[in-house]
This record gives C-alpha cells, sequence and structure tokens, in this order.
C-alpha cells in the first residue's frame, strides 16, 4: 500500500513533465497536421537556458529560492520560445506549400542542428547543477517503508496543473485561441474570413516551445544533470505520449503523458526494470489496434 | 584506371619504404618500439601521461645500455581512442617495423588494434584497458600491466563480504560490457563467500529518473548498492535514493573516480566506496624512478607509471631471451616472470593478465577521494 502510493507519486511527476512535452507535439500536429521533430530538442535547449539563468543567478550569489525560481522559468519560457518561432520561420514556414513530407525532413534537419549547435556551444559532456529544493515531507509511515513526497515533485504537479489551467484557458477562451482552432479545422476557410493563419501557427509555435521550457526546467530542478541528447530521448516518450493520447488532442496528450509515466514506474515497480519501455510500448501498439486515433482523437474527417 | 595507377604507385612506395625500414633495422641499428593512446581529443590528459612515461623508460633504459648492445627508439601512435583511428595507427606502427606497443589507453581501440598487431607480429601491453574480452579472445601478443573488470569485481565481492555480511545488498548494472561484467564478477565473489544479494537489476543508462527503481530498493530494505555502471547513473541513483529518505551506501567501480560523480551527485555522494588502483607512486619500487620524474617537473600520475612499467618489462625480457623477436618473448614474458618494475614485481598468466590485481578502495568525502586506510 504505502510502497503502491510512493510509486504512484513517481509515476505522476515522470508522467507531468512527458505530459508538458507531448502538448507541443499534439498542437503543432492539430494545427498544420506535421509532427516536429525537432520538438524534443526545444525541451533540451529550454532545459540549457535555465542550467545557465540558474548558474548566473544562484551560483552568482544573487538570489535564492522561490523567486530564484520563477525567474529561471520565465527565463526559460522567454528564451525558448524565440527558439520556437524562429525554428518555424527559418525550417517551416518556407515549406508550408510543399509536399507533406518536406516539412518533416525539414524538422529532423533542425533537430540535427539544434543538438549539435548545443553539443558545440556548450560541450558534450553532461551538466550538473546543486539541488535548489531539496527536502521534501513524510506523508506515511508505515512497516518501516516510508512515503517521500519531495519538494521538487510537489513543485513539478503544480506547476504542470497551473500551466496547463492557464494553456486551456487561452485555448477556449481567448480570441488567439478561436483563431488556432478554426486553423486547426480548416486552415483557408480560416485565412478568407480574416484570419492571420502564418501569425497564429507561429504563436502555436511559441506557445509549444515556452510549454517545452516550462518541462526542461523542471527536469534539471528535478533531476539536476543535462546534456544535450536528452530532447532524443524525452521527445520520443512524449511523441508517444502524444500519440497514446490522441494525436492532436489537448487533454489526451496530458492523459498520454500520464499513463506512459505510470505505466513505466509501475512495471518497473511489480515487474523487471529492464523491461519497463518494452511495457509502455507495447501498451501503446495494443492500444492503437483497438483505437486507432487515440485514447482522445477523434477519426480525421477526410475533406473534399 | 587513374585509381588503379595510383593504387599501384602508392603499393610500390609502400613496399619501398618497407624495404628501407627493414634494412635500417638491422642487428646493429635501434630497437623500435611504440607507445599508442590519445595524444588528442577528449583523453589526451591519459595520452600525454602515456607519452611521458614511455620516454621516461626510453632514456632511463638507453642511459643504462639499452637492449642487447642495441638502443630504443620510441615511436608515438595517437588514436584519439577512435577504433577506426586505432586500426590506421597500429597498421602504420607496424609499417615501421616496430617490436612492442605500449598501448592503447581505451579498451575500444585496444582490442581491434590488437588484431593488426597478432598478424604483423607485434607485441602488445596495454598499461589502461581494463576489459576482460582484450586478453581473453587468444591472441598470442596481449598483455596488461593494469587489472581487469572482473578482478575489480573480486576485490569488491570479498570486501562487501567482509565489511557488509548480514545487510541487505542490491547489485545494479547497465547492460554494458563494463557495467554487466563488473556487477558479475562481484556478485560471483559475493557468492562464494557465502553472502546472497537481495537484488539484482538491470536499469536503462541515459535516463535520468530511477525514482521507481529506488522505491523498490526502498521497499526491499536494501543497505548497501553495488553499481556496475558509470558515474552519471551512479551520481543520479545515490542522489534519487537519499531524496527519497535511504539510508544506503553505494559501492562501484573505477568509474566513479572522476570529479563530476561528485558534481551529479552533490551531498549524497557523501561516503561512496569504489575500487581503483592503488597509487604506484607510493611504492618503494617507484621511488628513484618517481624522483627523476618530478626533477622533470611531471607528477608521474595515473597511467605514466604503468607505461614505463609495461617497457621495462619488455626490455627485462628481451634481454633474458637474448633475443627481440616478438613471438619469442610472449612466451618468455608469460613463463619466466616475475618481472622487476617500478610497480613491483609482475607475472603474467596465460592470457597474458597481471597474476596480482591491485585493486584497493577508495572513498568519497566532501567532494573528494582517498583511498581507504
Amino acid at each position: 500500500m504505502a510502497y503502491a502510493l510512493q510509486q504512484l507519486i513517481n509515476g505522476i511527476s515522470l508522467g507531468m513533465i512527458y505530459g508538458l512535452i507531448a502538448v507541443g507535439y499534439t498542437m503543432v500536429y492539430g494545427i498544420i497536421g506535421m509532427i516536429n521533430f525537432a520538438h524534443g530538442d526545444i525541451f533540451m535547449i529550454g532545459a540549457f537556458v535555465a542550467l545557465i539563468s540558474v548558474v548566473m543567478l544562484v551560483s552568482g550569489g544573487i538570489m535564492d529560492g522561490p523567486a530564484a525560481i520563477l525567474i529561471v522559468l520565465l527565463a526559460s519560457m522567454a528564451v525558448t520560445a524565440l527558439y520556437g518561432w524562429t525554428v518555424e520561420r527559418v525550417a517551416y514556414r518556407p515549406l508550408r506549400g510543399s509536399f507533406r513530407l518536406a516539412p518533416l525532413i525539414s524538422a529532423i534537419g533542425m533537430s540535427i542542428v539544434l543538438q549539435n549547435y548545443v553539443q558545440v556551444a556548450q560541450g558534450a559532456r553532461v551538466k550538473p547543477i546543486e539541488p535548489l529544493l531539496p527536502g521534501g515531507v513524510t506523508v506515511l509511515h508505515i512497516d518501516s517503508f516510508v512515503v517521500q513526497f519531495s519538494y521538487m515533485q510537489m513543485l513539478i504537479i503544480a506547476v504542470t496543473l497551473g500551466v496547463l489551467a492557464v494553456f486551456t484557458w487561452l485555448v477556449t477562451r481567448t480570441p488567439l485561441g478561436r483563431a488556432m482552432r478554426a486553423c486547426e479545422q480548416d486552415r483557408r476557410m480560416a485565412s478568407l474570413l480574416g484570419i492571420d493563419t502564418d501569425r497564429t501557427i507561429s504563436l502555436t509555435f511559441v506557445i509549444g516551445a515556452a510549454l517545452a521550457a516550462v518541462a526542461g526546467t523542471m527536469y534539471l530542478l528535478r533531476y539536476g544533470v543535462i546534456d544535450f541528447y536528452i530532447g532524443f530521448l524525452a521527445g520520443v516518450k512524449a511523441f508517444t505520449a502524444a500519440v497514446l493520447g490522441g494525436i492532436g488532442s489537448l487533454p489526451g496528450a496530458v492523459l498520454g503523458g500520464l499513463l506512459i509515466g505510470l505505466i513505466e514506474t509501475f512495471w518497473s515497480a511489480y515487474f523487471s526494470v529492464q523491461y519497463k519501455d518494452v511495457a509502455a510500448f507495447s501498451i501503446l501498439a495494443i492500444v492503437l489496434i483497438f483505437m486507432p486515433t487515440g485514447l482522445l482523437g477523434r477519426a480525421e474527417v477526410e475533406k473534399v | 584506371m587513374q585509381t588503379t595507377r595510383r593504387l599501384v604507385l602508392g603499393a610500390g612506395l609502400g613496399a619501398l619504404t618497407i624495404g628501407r625500414e627493414a634494412f635500417a633495422q638491422g642487428a646493429s641499428g635501434p630497437i623500435r618500439i611504440a607507445t599508442a593512446g590519445p595524444m588528442t581529443g577528449q583523453y589526451a590528459a591519459f595520452g600525454t601521461q602515456m607519452r611521458e612515461g614511455a620516454t621516461q623508460a626510453v632514456t632511463d633504459i638507453n642511459a643504462a645500455g639499452g637492449v642487447l648492445g642495441r638502443q630504443l627508439a620510441l615511436e608515438i601512435g595517437d588514436d584519439a581512442c577512435d577504433p577506426r583511428q586505432a586500426v590506421s595507427v597500429a597498421n602504420q606502427l607496424a609499417a615501421r617495423r616496430v617490436q612492442f606497443v605500449a598501448g592503447h589507453f581505451c579498451s575500444g581501440s585496444s582490442i581491434p588494434a590488437r588484431d593488426v598487431y597478432a598478424e604483423e607480429g607485434v607485441l602488445q601491453m596495454s598499461p589502461a584497458s581494463t576489459n576482460p574480452r582484450f586478453t581473453d579472445e587468444g591472441k598470442w601478443n596481449t598483455f596488461r600491466t593494469c587489472g581487469r573488470d572482473d578482478q575489480q569485481g573480486l576485490v569488491a565481492g570479498r570486501y562487501i563480504v567482509q565489511n557488509f555480511r548480514g545487510k541487505k545488498v542490491a547489485i545494479l548494472h547497465d547492460n554494458s560490457a563494463y557495467g554487466k561484467g563488473l556487477a558479475d564478477e562481484t556478485k560471483k565473489a559475493m557468492n562464494a563467500g557465502g553472502m546472497q544479494e537481495t537484488m539484482y537489476a538491470a536499469y536503462t543508462p541515459g535516463e535520468r529518473d530511477y525514482n521507481a527503481l529506488v522505491s523498490r530498493m526502498k521497499a526491499a530494505g536494501i543497505e548497501v548498492i553495488y553499481l556496475g555502471g558509470y558515474h552519471t547513473e551512479g551520481g543520479l541513483i545515490i542522489r534519487q535514493a537519499k531524496e527519497q529518505g535511504m539510508n544506503v551506501t553505494l559501492i562501484g567501480g573505477d568509474s566513479l573516480v572522476t570529479n563530476e560523480f561528485w558534481q551529479i551527485a552533490g551531498n549524497a555522494g557523501e561516503g561512496t566506496l569504489m575500487t581503483f588502483s592503488s597509487d604506484p607512486r607510493r611504492r618503494p619500487t617507484a621511488a628513484e624512478v618517481v624522483a627523476r620524474f618530478r626533477a622533470r617537473n611531471v607528477d608521474p600520475e595515473g597511467y605514466v607509471l604503468y607505461t614505463y612499467a609495461a617497457i621495462q618489462i619488455f626490455a627485462e625480457a628481451a634481454k633474458k631471451a637474448n633475443t627481440t623477436d616478438p613471438r619469442r618473448l610472449a612466451q618468455v614474458i608469460k613463463a619466466d616472470g616475475p618481472w622487476q618494475t617500478v610497480l613491483g614485481p609482475i607475472s603474467f598468466d596465460a592470457k597474458g593478465d597481471v597474476t596480482v590485481p591491485d585493486y584497493v578502495f577508495y572513498v568519497w568525502r566532501n567532494g573528494t577521494y582517498a583511498e581507504l586506510s
């Protein structure tokens, strides 16, 4: 019981990070029908910007504690959003009228560019930071097993839920959200009705990158070690989460992320640690056999 | 056509060069030996150590009259720890009629180079490659002055039996040749000492979240973790274990001997144990040579003395066998030990491994590590 609770805490805090990245994949897919393979690397950029801010602020002795974390988060979101915008502008917009595979290839190229850029600019070795928010609370204490809920895990869950609430409001209640949904349904029609589709798509990338930056910052603060390659594995997992939840569906991305995190954790908890990825991907395969559009995805209507 | 002609020309020139080298290699010319390792690139610090050790050894031996009345001539090969470059370096050295190579550094380089040397009749003695495969694959020409990963496991296993008897031990590995080999050898030695591990598990390297594994160890009441793997994962696992309130000691291999381990683990790394070679600079047999290095402002750290010892063994064996024929020397080195070196007396088994491994325990305290007394 206590053990299961501990693993639940572990699984949710891991799944939240996957979910945050998955939202970026699913948004871009929803709006232009393209899988943005560079998104995992945008996440990595977010983690590096956070690292640089942490080093400047905290190790520089300027400030400490929650205020520092907030500033690091905002700095990372701002800079990473700029990256997201630039990537769209440079690598995807010129190819918008091109055949379907062109932006996909361009995305893979962008992923390699970002990875190599960080590798060269920051070095290939792992970059560690000191824990900014150590400690936690003991939730339960049964039969000498202590259930630990660290402050960092609480922060991840709180920040993710907060960011997603703001984001849901943005998509459902604002003119920008309406424009995004209109582009998603029919881009040409939307542009005929006076929506600036290019601007809307740019903003989608900016928002997706900002969410990836939140995930990257949380990742850095939680694990304390990053390198230029983290975007690959995290990107693959998050992409899987997006597909599992139903690509194009925003709640689906979060649900998918949580599920992947929980499956991995509980498989490691009760079966073999080594085969957790096999378990997660097998469940993905089974879900897709019975629900080809994912858990919350809706069947695509071919537009004539 | 053009290419063919160039190839023919190249081969002709090559043959000429080899002919000239072979001619220069007459009974009165110098004996060519080499050291090869990462002279450039990420591990260049180790390559420098090897070059320093080899240069000093050759200088000392030549000053004492050389080998069989001939001088030693040293060649330097740079493989940058890249297996492909190691093969081309090996070919170049063989073409220059080198008899003996003290190298390479990385196991990943030593193993492919070994096959070239075996074919070309060159003796190879690595001062640093610890992967068991290097000597296990039945080549006549392989030796090493360092230990093997499985000898490290033996030392670790015995230590656990002696100091942690009755405690619950988890053995973890990352499925790499190095990590799994180390974990399995430790397990073997532990079991032979009459101690069973509570848990044996593999983890995926490159991930950051090992909390599920940590919680599992917590539920099993683990008190000691033996880690067959690298410092990144080791640092993360011990950090996450302490975060979850576990009171546990981490024990690892020589891969934890890097400051990056402490940067990752932070204070959670306090008290972590690891096996590594005892400091050869402090051995009485090394005193005189160490003084000579220090006089040149060189600190004979790391692999310097291991390289020095490799060349010493070659010279001693050649004197004893009264030949520099590599195949004959390979037999003599294995059969006629122990050889007196800076590292102390060294004997080799039939595979070319040192018979008495010199692994000892080090402990991390306050961001630095020191030999466990």
